[in-house]
Parts: C-alpha cells; structure tokens; sequence
C-alpha cells in the first residue's frame, strides 16, 4: 500500500502546489481584512469568482479582435490579470465604503451577515450578466498554456510513476508565489503596510499617531481583493470552466486555511492554503486506498476538515498563529 | 502667546458629567501639569483635546485655530500628539518600527511609489530610518531597535512612548501619567528627559501626573481637576497653599488640621 501512495506522489505534489497556491492568495484576502477588522469577509470567495469571470471576459475580448491572437499568450495573461486586479480591487473597496463602513461599530454578527448578503449579490449579478452576454451563465475561457508535459519520474526513480501536468501549472504557481512576495515586502518594509500592521494591531492608538484608519482599511481592501480577482484568472486559466458559484466553496477552503494557518497572520495564510491544497490532493488519490475502497476520491473534502479539526482542538490559534493571552 | 486655550469644555456620558465647563491657556514652550485625585476627569480632559471624544460643550482653539470635530488622525496632523496612561505601543512591533509609525504623514511617498519602488519612495524611508535612529538614540534606546516593543522593560516602554509621539512632530504633547510605574530612578531620569526635550523639539508639554515631586519640579503652571471641574491654577508655589487643592486631595480634616 505504501508503495502505491508512493507513485502517486510526484502528482500529489503537483497537483496540490497549483490547488494549494490559489487557497493561499485568497486565504491572505481573508486574512488581511480579519486581521484589521475582525470581519470575516465572506464576500472574498465572491470576489475571486468575479476575478475569474473579468479575466476570462478580458482574454476573450482581446482574442475576438482581429490581431488577438497573434499577441503572445504572455502578454495576453499579463493584460489579464493587470485589468483584473484593478477591476477587483476598487470592487472590493466599493464593497468596504458601501457595506461594511456603515456597520462598522454595530456588533460583529451584523457585518457578517452583510458579507454573507454581499456575496449573494455578487453570485447573482455576474449570473445575469454572463447570460445575457453569452447566453450561458458557465463560461468557457480560451486556452492559454494548455500544453501537456509529461514529467519522466519514473525513470530517474522508479517508486514513482510519471507526472503529467500543463504548462499553466508553472505560471499559476509563479504567479502566485510572486504575489505572496511582493505582498509580503508590502506589508514588512513599506509605510503603508507599517500603517496596516499598526492598524490592526490597535485602531485607536494608530489614529492618534495621524494615521488615516478609513484609508488605511481601503487599501487593505484593495490589495486583498486585487490579489484574490487575480487569483481567480489563474483559476480560470488552469480549470478552464467557471460558473458564478466557484467562489463559495473554493472561499469557504481558502477561509479554513488561513484559519489553519493562524488568522490574521499572513504569512499564515500562505502556509495554511499550500498545506490545505497538498492534503486535499493526497486525500483525493489515496482515499480509498487508505481506507479499503470505503471512502472513494469524492471524501476528500471531509478528509481535510477533519484535520482542520484536528488543527483546532490543539492548536486552536493555527499553526502559525500566536495564542492571545488575555491580561487580568 | 498661546498655543492651546480651552474655554467652557464640557463632557457628559449620559447623566455623568466627566469634565463641566473648563476653561485654560497653555503657553508656548511651556510644561503645564493637570492634577488631581482619581476620577477627577484629567483623562477625558486629554481624550478631548486629541479627538478621541467629541465635548458636549466648549471650544478647543490650537494656535486659534478650532479642533473641536476633528477626528483623531486630523488632530494629530495639525500637531498635537500623546502617550497613554496604559502603555499602547505596537507590541508585535519592533522599537524602530514603532517610531516610524509616528513618522507616518510625514513620509510623502503614495503607493504608486511604493509599488513600483522608486527610488525617491526608497530614499525617503531610509532617510526616516535614521531620523528614527537618531530619536530612540536620544531616549538611549538605541541598543534595542530590533527587539519587540512588547519586550522592552516597563520604564523603556514609556520612553518609547514619548519617542513615537515626538515622531509625529508635534507642537503640543500630552503626557498621561509618564512616570506611573517609574522607579525613583527612572523617574529622576524622566524629569530631565522633558525638560530638555520641551527646548530641543520645540514642543509644548502637557502632562498628567501624580508624582508630586516631578510635578512641582518641571510644571511652569499647574491645572487642579476635582470631580470634572477646575478647582485652582497657578505656579507650583501657589498651587501647594491653595487650600482648595489639599481639601480635594486630603479632605476637609487636614486643612483643620493645619489652621491648628
């Protein structure tokens, strides 16, 4: 049995990098906007989907228009995702001015509840309007770096089997570790993330030290949408087919893992959805093996909420995460 | 001439009425003290001052220009700037970076900058870095720039404080409570680290304290607060024989007391 988890491994691996990098940017969306207001944005699963369906919309466009395609795939992708971000990013913001702002200082249960409001909108509006543009609310997004590879594993060692991926694989993954890097740099060493560090940390105090706290969770907003919307076309990209409701679970996956990995920390966050993303895809090949055939591929989910359990019965700040000790 | 005058401030919680029709000046380059017994309203007083309450009544003039309305963020633009009677630095933070966190407004660079790091962007926040270097170097804290705030011992911690507050280059800085929690020491050194910054950063110094000795030692002019009213002002000498003053904080048996 070992040995047939063994072979399946250089796949796993693979598969749940390209899995496991989309849950870590839109876990650090969640994670940013938990962190500096204790909200639980449940709007970011929408945002992403939103992502995708401009992404997808953009590269078609572009690809309709008569010298479309002698453009190169990678200057395609990189229009994409430029227009994208912007797109998601003042959508996110708009949502924070519209929504949230008012309900800032009312109890937490009644911003949730706006998110969850706000992602019901969101799901509808992009349903009616891909309907009416094309006809069908699922969408079929032209295929950039579709190319299969076949990696020889097996050849150099031979408990492996033969991993095959498409080249879309390199690009999700670089692209997304990029972005976790320059978030990363963003928020470390730059005047602006300080201001998000401090605010986060105690809004008050920040403010009294002339930081602007509205502007400051705006471009929280920004940033943390732009990332999640960009995620979505590499989403789009590497899946191919997307429908106005990837956003609720993939959301709700991207949420538990920046639990996972400690909310509110982002380095956290990035840890937590390449960890989710790799367990989900062993999960997914050797369920049944495991398990003797009784849990088949399709219990995957259940197989990584359960070590999200696991996860908080004994560590219940995330694994990454610092225990709040609370003064008496 | 003065930088700060306060006339007929008042603040109400509901039927509770936290400071009732206040009125002083404060003068340029001075070291005021406001002082009085527990719960006499000397904390609402600052918390009005910086933006962090709205008065219900009253009228708050820096350089003759009214704050009153101002949120926290734009008074503290405007140049007034404070430390906490409870320590409220950045605990996750290191020492510099919480210093930088006061330089805030005064770093120009717009997130275009950031994001393309331009050299001017880059520049300018190390050229910030070392005028942070220079102010934790003044509170002889230099030695722990790296560590975490939260770290740092309680006496530093206050220091650090006062640090990050002169960061935002404030003309006016109030002090709650700076040496509560001081050893003799400390407080000692304290003392001489606000009077030689009162002169060296051109700032106007309010401060909240119940070390007397400290009080009497730097304040050119002392505010007393009772039950959320002015009860006396005046020089150290005035302030220590106004009878008022010790009935407020020894009650009515010790001025007795004395006449005997």
């Amino acid at each position: 049995m070992f040995q047939e988890m063994l072979q399946t491994l250089p796949q796993v691996i693979i598969d749940g990098l390209t899995l496991g990098s989309v849950y870590a940017v839109v876990a650090l969306g969640y994670t940013m906007v938990y962190g500096i207001l204790q909200l639980i944005n449940f709007a970011h699963g929408e945002i992403f989907m939103t992502g995708a369906y401009i992404g997808t919309a953009v590269l078609l466009i572009i690809l309709g228009m008569g010298f479309g395609s002698s453009i190169p795939s990678l200057l395609l992708l990189i229009i994409a995702l430029v227009i994208t971000a912007l797109c998601t990013g003042l959508l996110g913001m708009g949502i924070e001015r519209v929504a949230y702002r008012p309900v800032r200082r009312a109890p937490r249960l009644v911003a949730l509840i706006t998110a969850v409001g706000v992602s019901f909108i969101l799901q509808d509006v992009v349903r009616i309007v891909a309907e009416i543009l094309t006809g069908n609310y699922i969408v079929t997004g032209p295929s950039l770096f579709s190319k299969q590879i076949t990696i020889p594993v097996s050849s150099f060692l031979s408990v492996f089997n033969d991993a095959s991926l498409k080249v879309s694989f390199f690009i999700v993954l670089i692209c997304a570790i990029g972005m976790m890097i320059s978030l990363d740099f963003f928020v470390n060493k730059t005047k602006w993330g300080t201001a998000i560090r401090a605010v986060s940390m105690d809004r008050e105090t920040a403010a009294l030290m002339s930081i602007n706290v509205n502007k400051v969770i705006a471009i929280t907003f920004f940033i943390g949408s732009s990332l999640g919307g960009a995620t979505g076309v590499l989403f789009a990209i590497q899946y191919g087919t997307i429908d106005p409701y990837i956003g609720f679970i993939l959301g709700i996956k991207a949420f538990i893992a920046a639990v996972m990995g400690g909310i509110g920390n982002i380095r956290g966050a990035m840890f937590g959805g390449f960890l989710l993303g790799l367990i989900e895809m062993f999960a997914s090949a050797n369920l049944s093996l495991l398990t003797g055939g009784i849990f088949g591929a399709e219990y995957k989910d259940v197989f990584a909420f359960a070590i999200l359990i696991l996860v908080l019965l004994f560590k219940p700040e995330g694994l990454l995460g610092k225990a709040a000790t609370e003064k008496v | 001439m003065n930088i700060l005058e306060v006339s007929n401030l008042t603040k109400k919680f509901g039927g509770l009425t936290a400071n009732s029709n206040i009125s002083m000046a404060v003068k340029q380059g001075s070291i005021t003290a406001v002082i009085g017994p527990n719960g006499a309203g000397k904390t609402t007083f600052f918390n009005m001052i910086t933006g962090v309450y709205q008065p219900t009544e009253g009228e708050i003039l820096l350089e003759g220009k009214s704050i009153v309305g101002l949120k926290p963020d734009q008074v503290a633009k405007r140049g007034i700037s404070r430390t906490f009677q409870n320590i409220r630095l950045f605990g996750e933070m290191t020492v510099i970076e919480n210093v930088l966190v006061g330089m805030h407004t005064h770093l120009r660079g717009n997130l275009l900058g950031i994001f393309l790091n331009l050299p001017n962007t880059r520049k300018e926040e190390s050229e910030a870095e070392v005028e942070a270097y220079r102010l934790l170097e003044y509170f002889n804290l230099e030695p722990f720039i790296n560590e975490k705030a939260s770290s740092l011992s309680y006496g530093n911690q206050r220091k650090l404080e006062i640090a990050r507050a002169l960061a935002t280059k404030p003309k006016l800085l109030l002090l709650d409570e700076p040496a509560a929690g001081m050893n003799p020491r400390e407080t000692r050194e304290l003392t001489e680290v606000i009077q030689r910054m009162g002169k060296e950063f051109n700032v106007t110094v309010i401060l909240i304290e119940h070390d007397m000795k400290l009080v009497m030692e730097i304040s050119e002019h002392i505010v007393v607060l009772d039950h959320g009213e002015k009860i006396a002002e005046g020089n150290p000498d005035e302030i220590r024989s106004n009878p008022k003053v010790i009935e407020a904080y020894l009650g009515k048996a010790a001025l007795e007391l004395e006449k005997r």
